[in-house]
């Protein structure tokens, strides 16, 4: 049998100490988890940590006469965030991930059986398995401060080192659901803890100035009965119809092309069981089952890969210039005072405070840019995200003009006008002549050339892309384009802009349609051929579904809007002709107006009718074999015409600004692991181990 | 131009309604706070004041004053004003840091005080802290150079022990005998108050963060020494001077810990339903040659005396801070008390306890408080310490629960 050790494990320890409490006669045993990080670096359970949790387990057990109580807290700012991720690549086989599952759980179970009162004190953040070392406990209390969540679902996982059991025997299946399933796929939101005390988590919320002081005391008012703690009963008959919101969610959220969610929900319905002697140990060996098959799969592998490189290479951009070169931006113009510009003007007010300028050509389109603006500020000052001074002081900084002059002083001006490269090329000309020789020209343009646009300038080196996708304050992308004179000042201001406005900034060369758009367009392309070659829009819509994108082709078609489809479409053409054709559908419902093929859910406009009429129908396999074809010899392209660094850059972007899912590694895992990648290009685009298992 | 009349001057009464403090514990590495900070002593003692007297809503406190000898780091940044926010006072709630070396929170609750007889304040918070494993004394210090060249002040004068030798200069027959006899009694009354559960009620609880050993928790003082014996005493070296009197044994220690007591007008303990743990007399403070600073506490206390008309013989519990045995008794010797007189310091003292200085003038008030509440036989009782730079500073106490109130 192989024994699990993760190589350079940052070892989590167990800590005890016996303390004399007021009160209290015998010894409280308290054991601290602190992996001798500071709170940047929070603790994890690899199997380094849960051997010294199991020794101080032992050292509790040996010490005489016995503790009357243990107690388990973290060290400063975070209580445990769950198992060491980061040793996952070194579990090779199922027997080591078996061990691992046992492992969590024989130690953990000896608190839960422990011969006397248990006691967690989350004084900061408990995620996955530091939420499940509490729950194994009989009472927790939880810092007002600390935030728990059950993120595995999110990564492809399920929380199984007792928490699918535990959780909904404590609180009840419905918010177990909630907390497991919904949060961890709602962007894998957390459970603040005055919400966790009031779904049963915690059984006590005290304030962190003294939190560990005031849970002694009140760990010695339960000992001592003073201190009561209602249980309310859970109901076993809410089980039937909280599993069944669990898996509308999973199947709305993933298509069911998560096996870790799909595990999950199995799992909590298991749990139904409840959690004494018998049924606990059933349950957990079926949460060992789940992990071992999960770490043993290539989507959680591909998961892990993608939560890496949203974690570390979205925070360091492959082939950024060094930091030191960027300028400081001190004012922000923005060209145009349309919708997308006004976003970002809201944008770049809100996360840079700087004045930013609108301009526009005639005052009724920048009056209403600049309300735009006011309006949103005044949306987040409604909802208390705003201060009345932060608010004044935003609201202040946006003004309007309709003289270019205005952006004089400003170190960044961006332009968000009509995508016509004359219109662009003219706009630019005239900023740089009102604007200082420093001054950063950005172009939010979706697919022309930058290189062109600033081609006529006295200065083109100080062009840039800063291409943004829409909703821009929610969507967390921003491919920045190098065009060919782009120097790396400009550059590294682009970077540095992004960073400030919370983005994740990846380096794209000026390709056409960059990298999100090429590969949406491409992917849509051929499932809108697909269709007018006679294939009923209805197969080709949930073609793609084994792969649980977050919407069907037509649902993005929607959201990106026929119109901005269809300009991408024809720029597309022009440039590479052979692979990106411009479909007659797209142009009709432009033509028309059409925001959607569907007139009402599942029924095609009857505007649109025959559209699909061609006589060569494809079945769903063939629309969805024809699209990921399409994709990885797209991305081989792109990889070869050096687009970006790496592809783990076109996962990135995929993973970011088109919301694919972990599990398909961004995309390119999904296609190694299927084979196409292989089957088209020839080769895999990634070495086996890195997004998946290894050989 | 209004020609309003403003409004009259009211004096209060000023009373103390309660006092809390943290275990006492060793300077150094190995100290119980090695890696606690100092604003965290206070911030518990802030909290534990409040929770002890839910009858005080939060903003009605109009001041928190915390002393600290060492302004710097932990105990600098307004200690007053940042403990009250890292506390969760409402921040209508306004603060100050105050120093006057040993008597700083002894000068908080003075100065509060007077705020409050004065009609400025309603409800003051005062403490004080010292971290002396943080912030040995006379760390960052920056004599000015006139001191020595002009001569205004004995070299030894800024070298606390020194000046406890010096004492024994000037009164030889308070021999080290006397001072190792007094320092043992002090041990062993300290010893017997914490048998007889007197001191420790108002003790709060501090969670103590080692890296090493993870989180443990301060309920007990450290630094006492429930084992001396005389021999031990007279065989400690005497660190000041060669064959000098001081030694570790007959002195206070190097110590960490905070206080913080509630002052209230009268009228408004009695609004809010406060107890009274004690009513203030009056108080004085003197200066002295620096290098004799522990004679101090004498012309302070003839002062307080003076101001309030009372006379020694009225006072019935004397709480006298233990920086040194010999300056205890250099106060006694002067005022005709004995050296074993049971109305001193019935409790032990800061040879026994511990003194982090800038916070021990809180913690002879609180002992004070709970004297009072056990003896309604004693009318007064005084607080007095010496202070560093020559200086002394005494409070005078009315107890409430006097039983000559009731007749």
């Amino acid at each position: 049998m192989t024994t699990a050790v993760f190589e350079n494990e940052v070892v989590t320890a167990a800590k005890v100490r016996f303390l004399t409490l007021p009160g209290l006669s015998g010894e409280f045993a308290l054991i601290t988890i602190d992996n001798g990080h500071d709170h940047t670096r929070p603790s994890t359970f690899g199997p380094g940590g849960l051997a010294s949790l199991d020794a101080a387990l032992d050292e509790i057990a040996a010490r005489s006469p016995a503790p009357v109580a243990i107690g388990v807290t973290g060290k400063p700012f975070v209580f445990a965030v769950g198992a060491d991720l980061s040793g996952v690549p070194a579990i090779i086989d199922a027997a080591m991930a078996r061990e691992i599952a046992e492992t969590g759980h024989r130690v953990f179970r000896r608190l839960k059986d422990a011969p006397v009162p248990t006691f967690a004190f989350v004084n900061g953040v408990a995620l996955g398995g530091g939420l499940e070392l509490a729950l194994h406990c009989r009472y927790r209390t939880i810092a007002s401060t600390a935030t728990v969540a059950f993120p595995e679902v999110f990564l492809g996982l399920v929380p199984g080192w007792g928490g699918t059991q535990l959780l909904p025997n404590l609180i009840g299946i419905d918010p177990a659901v909630t907390v497991v399933v919904e949060n961890a796929l709602a962007q894998n939101r957390m459970t603040p803890a005055p919400k966790a005390a009031k779904l049963g988590i915690a059984d006590a919320v005290l304030e962190p100035a003294d939190f560990l002081e005031r849970s002694l005391e009140w760990a010695v008012g339960v000992l001592d009965g003073s201190v009561t703690v209602p249980r309310p009963d859970v109901d076993p008959a809410a089980w039937d119809e909280s599993i069944e919101r669990a898996r509308a969610i999973v199947a709305g959220r993933t298509r069911n092309a998560s096996p870790g969610a799909v595990r999950a929900v199995e799992l909590l319905d298991l749990a139904r069981n409840g959690v004494d002697g018998e049924a606990f140990t059933a349950g957990t060996a079926a949460e060992d089952d789940a992990l071992t098959d999960l770490l043993m799969s290539d989507p959680l592998r591909a998961s892990l890969y993608s939560f890496d490189l949203v974690n570390k290479r979205a925070k360091r951009p492959a082939g950024a210039p060094d930091r030191s070169l960027a300028r400081t931006v001190t004012k922000v113009g923005v060209v145009g005072a349309g919708l997308m510009a006004s976003q970002l003007a809201m944008l770049f007010v809100r996360q840079l405070t700087v004045p930013v300028v609108l301009t526009d050509v005639d005052q009724a389109r920048v009056d209403k840019g600049v309300a735009y603006v006011h309006g949103e500020l005044d949306e987040l000052a409604l909802r208390g995200r705003l201060n009345r001074d932060e608010l004044n002081r935003l609201k202040g900084l946006v003004t309007g003009s309709l003289s270019k002059g205005a952006f004089a002083d400003a170190d960044l001006v961006i332009e968000a006008v009509f995508e016509e490269m004359s219109v662009k090329q003219q706009v630019f000309a005239e900023v740089e002549a009102v604007v200082s020789e420093t001054c950063v020209l950005a172009t939010n343009t979706s697919a022309l050339s930058v290189t062109e646009m600033a081609s006529k300038l006295e200065h083109p080196e100080r062009v840039v892309g800063m291409h943004f996708f829409n909703p821009v304050a929610v969507l967390p992308l921003l491919e920045v384009v190098r065009a060919e004179r782009t120097d790396d000042a400009t550059l590294a201001t682009a970077f540095s802009v992004g960073r400030s406005l919370k983005k994740s900034c990846v380096l794209v060369a000026d390709a056409p349609a960059f990298v999100v758009n090429r590969l949406l367009t491409r992917f849509l392309g051929e499932v809108t051929a697909s269709v007018e070659q006679g294939t009923p829009v209805a197969v080709a819509d949930r073609a793609l579904d084994p792969l649980g994108l977050p919407m069907t082709p037509f649902e993005l078609l929607t959201l990106v809007g026929p119109p901005v489809a269809l300009h991408v479409a024809e720029r597309m053409h022009e440039a590479f002709p052979d692979r990106f054709s411009v479909g007659v559908g797209l142009r009709k419902m432009v033509e028309l107006g059409k925001s959607s093929v569907y007139s009402e859910p599942g029924v095609v406009d009857p505007e649109l009718a025959g559209i699909d009429a061609g006589d060569s129908p494809l079945t769903e396999e063939q629309v969805r074999e024809r699209a990921v074809e399409a994709l990885a010899q797209e991305i081989r392209l792109m990889l070869d015409e050096g687009v970006v660094q790496a592809v783990q850059d076109i996962d990135l972007c995929m993973l970011l600004g088109a919301g694919w899912p972990f599990w398909l590694g961004g995309i390119s895992a999904h296609l190694d692991r299927a084979g196409v990648s292989e089957q088209v290009t020839g080769e895999r685009f990634l070495p086996k181990g890195v997004a998946s298992l290894p050989a | 131009m209004s020609s309003r009349e403003r409004q009259p001057r009211p004096l209060r009464e000023v009373v103390f309604v309660d006092g809390v403090r943290t275990p006492f514990g060793k300077a150094g590495p190995k100290g119980l706070y090695a890696e606690t900070r100092a604003d965290d002593l206070v911030v518990r003692c802030i909290r534990e004041l409040l929770r002890r007297n839910p009858a005080l809503p939060a903003d009605r406190i109009d001041e928190v004053a915390i002393a600290a000898t060492t302004q710097i780091g932990d105990q600098g940044l307004t200690i007053g004003r940042t403990a009250a926010l890292l506390a969760g006072l409402p921040k209508s709630v306004p603060g100050y840091a105050i120093d006057r070396m040993c008597a700083g929170a002894m000068t908080a609750v003075t100065t509060t005080a007077s705020g409050i007889a004065f009609g400025a304040y309603d409800v003051a918070i005062a403490g004080g802290v010292e971290h002396m494993g943080r912030h040995p004394m006379g760390e960052g210090v920056d004599p000015n150079p006139r001191i020595l060249s002009e001569k205004l002040v004995d070299p030894s004068a800024l070298v606390m022990g020194s000046t406890a030798e010096n004492l024994h200069d000037r009164f030889p027959h308070l021999t080290k005998e006397r001072a190792d006899a007094f320092a043992l009694a002090s041990q062993q009354k300290y010893a017997k108050a914490v048998a007889n559960g007197q001191i420790g009620p108002e003790l709060v609880t501090v969670a103590t963060r080692s890296a090493e050993h993870g989180w443990g928790v301060a309920t007990l003082d450290e630094p006492p020494r429930p084992q001396t014996t005389l021999e031990g005493l007279a065989s400690l070296k005497t660190p000041f001077r060669p064959h000098g009197h001081v030694t570790a044994g007959n002195a206070a220690g190097l110590n960490d810990g905070a206080t913080g007591c509630l002052l209230a007008a009268e009228d408004v303990a009695l609004e809010l339903g406060l107890g009274v743990g004690m009513r203030l007399v009056g108080y004085g403070f003197a200066g002295v040659e620096p290098e004799v600073m522990g004679v101090g506490p004498i012309p302070s206390t003839e002062k307080a005396l003076a101001r309030t008309g009372l006379s020694i013989e009225d006072v019935g519990l004397f709480e006298l801070n233990e920086a040194f045995a010999v300056q205890v008794l250099a106060f006694l010797d002067h005022f005709g008390i004995a050296d074993d007189d049971e109305r001193v310091n019935p409790w032990g003292g800061a040879i026994a306890v511990g003194h982090p200085l800038a916070s021990s003038g809180v913690r002879l008030m609180t002992q004070l408080s709970r004297q009072f509440a056990e003896r309604p036989d004693v009318r007064y009782g005084l607080t007095a310490m010496c202070i560093g730079l020559g200086m002394g500073g005494t409070v005078i106490w009315e107890n409430p629960t006097w039983e000559g109130f009731a007749t």
